[in-house]
């Protein structure tokens, strides 16, 4: 039976935290992640779980004592936001080409400078090409579910890598919203015991982590590595399809949504595809016009041919980047789209916004906006610009 | 009615505005509705003016915007109405209430010759009677139920008795206090 | 997969997951010894068994048995040149090549 709940995101994967009751949690606060260590240390308090809570100096410490603890042996995570995920830089690094299962509840925010408190995906972006999984969500529902499949994709053997479960800053982890959860049990029967083959405190097994890899090594290393990531593929659908049989909902690499006879797409991740989809509701219901969401769950492994057949049919794609990489096309997520299309040859019309950067809002009607330019570019075939932006004052 | 109610508290840091709107959504989802509550947070403190929202809903919300056009308002703090513009966008067919130890007539004054529902609340006077405390929250709660209709007055007054008797299971004495003061607001806008 | 069996010529398959090293001591296999270009001679004669030289030694090539220190491990020494510095005795001395 699932319980019919209300809580913030922040709430919920401290919720998710508890019911899988990890061995080892080391953790630093930041705004706006601060209040997931906080639950979980009232959980401990309370006697709910017996996990082990280490205070430490800062997100450098906090990520290096989870590298650690999981290296031990322990099922080990942290949370962290914004600045205290670049501190951690090195770490995130390490954790990825030791092979460590860690998983990292990330509540995003921009990064400074200017300093800022609220949502945009520049902290987990700058880390996409560390070496973890990075898995998005729009509402509480999906962080709060995503994080129950994050260890079984984690720890699997054909994976063993580092999970980033990310939700937006406020939007989501300090929003309250209806929500949907697991027993504990089957919970517990999902995720499961961790039983790793190899660790430190194995007293019949001595073995060393993270040598030295000279230059005849390290290539070979990161070529691993990126196996790893090409098998997190097949295991993410496993685990999505396990998790859908346990509640009945579906997740996936996106989510389509109303793109079976699309026209127009938007591409985005996180909390605002919520609002895309009411703007959707509202277009085909005013005017009739064919418009469609993708919205990207799993952005590292990349779904790069299955993107490119999700939009291969429509006449004009926007691409929306919650965050800058000054490059000369677009922001991160662009770059992505562009290049699957271009491999699978589409022709379709791209274009790239940035949005919502520091926090700022994007409403209904600036999707509204965003599909009547996509129905002009699709006439014209003319695309002044290959980005601009939403939401920006300009003179 | 429109599918989705959508309500924008106006307060000061401290007040409760934003667990004002967290409670609304509490007792609105316990009578099965879709709720969001969320505020709108930058690095404001103590004192400083900050807004909170609430969408209610019979059917699933995934707006994930702030409120802009909302059809309720509610003021927790009435020296909020010269700095801040607390009808902008507010909906005609809507309502605002504000709490007040003025009367109407100034109130209505302030709010800059907005059409629609003006509610005023004392809800210090209440809060006094009731609880022997100024607690805003209970007053300004009924007072945007009784405003919006978003909940029939009934069931909203048994989903919190039920809260409050989970809620001060140790401290029986303050429920009667809170109910009082629930039915004290219902009263004073009939 | 034993260390042994991982080379400068391994496919990537066939690397361990993340390098790691399922056996202890692996070091031992590493002849670090060829890359010396001087080399330390033990003169026993003039060992007063003082073991100064022991701890000081970067690759533990000075082997040590019921508190006396034996012949040098030229399979691991690099011809560092410490213990000789560091002997008051004179007991070593270092010769140029292997």
């Amino acid at each position: 039976m699932a319980i019919r709940e209300r809580l913030s995101g922040n709430e919920a994967v401290a919720y998710a935290i508890k019911q899988i009751n990890p061995d080892v949690m080391p953790a630093f606060p930041i705004t706006p992640s601060t209040e997931i260590p906080q639950y979980v240390a009232n959980y401990i308090a309370n006697g709910e779980i017996d996990t082990e809570f280490i205070h430490v100096e800062s997100e450098h410490s906090s990520m290096s004592a989870t590298l650690g603890a999981s290296a031990a042996g322990a099922r080990a995570l942290t949370a962290t936001s914004s600045c205290g995920l670049a501190l951690m830089w090195e770490e995130l690094y390490v954790a990825a080409s030791d092979r460590l299962p860690i998983v990292l509840a990330l509540v995003n925010r921009a990064l400074t400078g200017p300093i800022n408190i609220n949502a945009d995906h520049s902290d987990s972006m700058g880390a996409r090409d560390s070496g973890w999984i990075q898995i998005y969500a729009e509402s509480n529902q999906e962080v709060y579910d995503n994080f129950l499949q994050a260890y079984p994709i984690a720890e699997h053997k054909d994976v063993r890598l580092p999970v980033m479960i990310c939700q937006d800053g406020f939007i989501t982890s300090h929003g309250v919203e209806n929500i949907e959860l697991v027993e504990d049990a089957p919970v517990k029967e999902f995720v499961g015991e961790y039983e790793p083959e190899h660790y430190l405190l194995n007293k019949k097994e001595t073995m060393a982590i993270g040598p030295y890899a000279v230059s005849n090594y390290y290539m070979e290393t990161k070529r691993a590595q990126r196996q790893a990531m090409l098998n997190a593929k097949q295991v993410i659908l496993d685990v999505a399809a396990k998790f859908e049989q346990m509640t009945g909902r579906k997740y996936g690499f996106f989510e389509e949504y109303r793109m079976e006879d699309a026209e127009y797409a938007v591409v985005i991740i996180g909390s605002a595809a919520g609002t895309c989809k009411a703007a959707i509701d509202q277009i085909r219901e005013n005017t009739g016009k064919k418009v469609g969401l993708v919205k990207i769950r799993v952005f590292r492994p990349f779904p790069e041919e299955e993107l490119a057949q999700a939009l291969k049919n429509v006449k004009a794609v926007a691409v929306l980047d919650r965050s800058e990489m000054f490059a000369g096309t677009s922001g991160p997520l662009g770059a992505e789209v562009r290049a699957a299309l271009f491999g699978a040859k589409a022709d379709v019309e791209v274009v790239n916004y940035f949005y919502g950067l520091g926090g700022r809002d994007i409403t209904i009607t600036d999707f509204e906006e965003i599909y009547g330019k996509l129905e002009n570019i699709a006439k014209t075939h003319k695309i002044n610009d290959m980005y601009s932006y939403i939401g920006l004052r300009s003179k | 009615m429109k599918n989705t109610v959508e309500i924008r508290w106006h307060g000061r840091g401290g007040q409760g505005a934003k667990t004002a709107a967290l409670l609304l959504a509490d007792v609105a989802f316990k009578t099965g509705k879709y709720v969001q509550g969320f505020p709108e947070y930058g690095p404001e403190r103590m004192g400083a003016p900050i807004t909170a929202y609430n969408r209610i809903s019979d059917k699933k919300i995934t707006v994930h915007s702030n409120i802009y056009e909302p059809d309720f308002v509610a003021v927790v703090d009435d020296t909020l109405l010269e700095a801040i513009d607390v009808t902008h966008g507010l909906s005609p067919e809507g309502g605002i209430v504000v709490n007040t130890q003025k009367s109407r007539e100034e109130i209505v004054k302030q709010l800059r010759g907005y059409q629609g529902k003006i509610y005023t609340i004392d809800a210090r006077e209440i809060s006094e009677k009731a609880l022997g405390k100024y607690f805003p929250n209970s007053p300004m709660l009924a007072a945007v139920v009784a405003l919006s209709g978003v909940i029939e007055q009934e069931v909203f007054l048994n989903e919190m008795r039920a809260s409050f008797e989970h809620k001060f299971a140790k401290k029986p004495e303050v429920i009667d206090g809170n109910m009082a003061a629930l039915e004290l607001t219902f009263e004073a806008l009939k | 997969m034993k260390s042994t069996e991982i080379n400068e010529r391994s496919p990537w398959q066939d690397i361990t997951e993340g390098n790691q090293i399922y056996e202890p001591a692996t070091s031992k296999n590493f002849c670090t010894g060829e890359w010396r270009t001087q080399t330390p001679v033990f003169i026993e004669e003039k060992c007063k068994q003082c073991l100064l030289c022991f701890p000081v030694c970067p690759d533990s090539s000075i082997p040590l048995k019921d508190g006396k220190r034996g012949e040098f491990d030229y399979d691991h020494c690099k011809g560092c040149g410490i213990c000789a510095k560091v002997c008051p005795f004179g007991a070593i001395t270092m010769k140029e090549g292997k």
